[in-house]
């Protein structure tokens, strides 16, 4: 065998005393830039963080395509079945008694009624909505930007994320503030030229057109305003990647 | 090249200078140069284990939505271009079978994800090293000379034959290897990674024309999967040409960077002199 020579294993130490520094160093940055996700634990830890990383440089202002009225998918698929008692309820009264709570790291926690959503600048989009599994659909959604609502309430400066919830139980989802602000990110209440039908999330979904479809979590009536994920359900960032799933779905 | 090259020997037999095969009894020495550099062997392996990754993962990916469309959508009340006859592991697909596989989606995306990244960066060294060794020059970019017809169906010829590989060819690539191999880093995988991205929504909306160039997200999906059903042939022809050269002597080239089979273990050099 080759004997080690002095020199070698100098330079071979300085090498990889420079290597795990940079790495450390590197880690601090991409902590301090809000690159990495909040599942950036185990073993695939690595591809979510390389991922959620480069996605944060090059994609933060970008925006999602959009369509012309004519490539709006007929018919829609996915609805999904009737939801809880409590859903029914205020169904029933016709969502007159329908609230969104904000609260949070805001400095005027309050909730919304429909009609006053529906009061603020409304804005639609003709996007694609993406499974997971493969499938797509293209409609219009008509809504207020949720950083409009978030500017209502003033967020704090030292927020990082939007936390939103179903009204259905263990339905939550979260994103980053880049997501939260972006201009395409709806509290949408209209889906092609209507209310959006139940099947589909209505009266109010959180539309988020540059992630899959299970970011735009249906029946939203709660927000919260956050700087940690970690006193949140598993400390996992949502409910995805509970069930397995990236916590982060630009991809 | 004429056929006469290629030795018709059974594999792994001695060849004529009688040098004992065990890898401890050849003498080493510093004029042998290894037959893969320990950059491309790494990195084969690196690629081969991504590669199994994305594969399973890939499958599993599929099994969720085995229907296949063009253009921007599909979904399941759209008609699809073509349907695998494979269960899915989503009731909301008919599949005519009357059960629904365990959902495998969420750690088969996690990984899939993570494969590529390890094996598009192992690609790049890969590739940007081999611009500065010359390997590409030297050892992938087949020579003028046997960019004809006539050399093609030679190589062709001896490779649907399972024709034994000539002594000197375990130093270098053949016609043949050399086209597929070029054509897989430079044509397949780019393309797989390309229409991989095209799917990422976040991603075209910073590069639009990532996906409006290949017709739509849908078609990016489809084109993907053709791509890697490309590459699995490639695969598959790939480990059977290893098996008609002989398994052992390859793995070990691969693994240890040493051909010791008979006088291939003296080198290139040796070989080329005994041919002479």
């Amino acid at each position: 065998m080759k004997e080690i020579s002095r020199r070698k294993l100098i330079l071979g130490g300085l090498a990889a005393t420079a290597g795990v520094s940079g790495l450390g160093v590197a880690a601090h940055l991409a902590e301090k830039y809000g690159l990495v996700p909040p599942d950036h634990g185990g073993i695939y830890g690595l591809g979510e963080t390389l991922t959620y990383a480069s996605q944060r440089l090059l994609t933060r202002h970008s925006l999602a395509r959009e369509f012309s009225r004519s490539q709006i998918s007929t018919p829609l698929p996915n609805e999904i079945a009737p939801p809880s008692e409590a859903y029914k309820r205020l169904q029933a009264g016709g969502f007159a008694d329908w609230r969104l709570t904000i609260d949070g790291m805001v400095d005027r926690p309050g909730s919304f009624s429909l009609a006053q959503l529906k009061s603020y600048p409304s804005r639609s989009q003709i996007t694609i909505l993406a499974c997971e599994e493969g499938w797509s659909y293209i409609a219009e959604w008509i809504g207020v930007p949720l950083s409009h609502v978030l500017d209502l309430v003033g967020v704090q400066p030292q927020a990082r994320y939007v936390v939103y919830f179903s009204i259905e139980p263990d339905w939550w989802e979260s994103i980053d503030m880049a997501d939260a602000t972006h201009p395409q990110t709806f509290l949408a209440y209209g889906m092609n030229g209507d209310d959006i039908p139940t099947g589909h999330g209505g009266p109010l979904r959180l539309r988020l057109p540059r992630q899959l479809g299970y970011k735009s979590v249906k029946f939203i009536t709660h927000i919260t305003v956050t700087d940690s994920l970690k006193k949140f359900g598993k400390g996992l960032g949502s409910a995805a990647p509970e069930a397995g799933y990236s916590w982060y779905a630009g991809v | 090249m004429g056929e006469s090259e290629f030795v018709e020997l059974p594999p792994e037999a001695p060849l004529a200078v009688s040098v004992p095969s065990s890898a401890s009894a050849v003498p080493e020495t510093a004029a042998v140069p290894a037959r893969h550099s320990a950059l491309v062997r790494v990195t084969h392996w690196i690629a081969t284990l991504c590669f199994f990754a994305l594969l399973v993962t890939g499958i599993e990916i599929v099994i969720s939505h085995p229907r296949f469309y063009w253009g921007e959508t599909g979904n399941v009340l759209t008609t699809p271009l073509f349907q695998l006859p494979i269960p899915s592991s989503r009731a909301l697909v008919k599949t005519g079978y009357g059960y629904v596989l365990p959902d495998q989606n969420g750690w088969s995306r996690y990984l899939h994800f993570q494969a590529a990244w390890i094996v598009v960066l192992t690609g790049l060294l890969y590739v940007m090293s081999g611009f500065f060794t010359g390997h590409w020059r030297k050892d992938l970019l087949p020579h003028k000379a046997d960019l004809s017809w006539r050399a093609l169906s030679a190589s062709f010829g001896s490779h649907v034959r399972f024709a034994r590989p000539s002594t000197d060819e375990a130093w270098s690539y053949n016609l043949l290897q050399r086209l597929s191999y070029l054509i897989v880093v430079f044509i397949l995988f780019p393309l797989v990674i390309w229409t991989g991205l095209a799917m990422s929504l976040s991603f075209v909306s910073a590069f639009p024309a990532s996906v409006t160039l290949l017709g739509g997200e849908q078609s990016a999906r489809t084109i993907h999967f053709f791509v890697s059903i490309a590459l699995v042939l490639f695969l598959v022809v790939h480990v059977v040409m290893i098996c008609v050269a002989g398994f052992r002597s390859r793995m070990r080239a691969m693994i240890t960077g040493r051909v010791t089979t008979g006088n291939m273990a003296a080198g290139p050099a040796a070989v080329r002199k005994e041919r002479t």
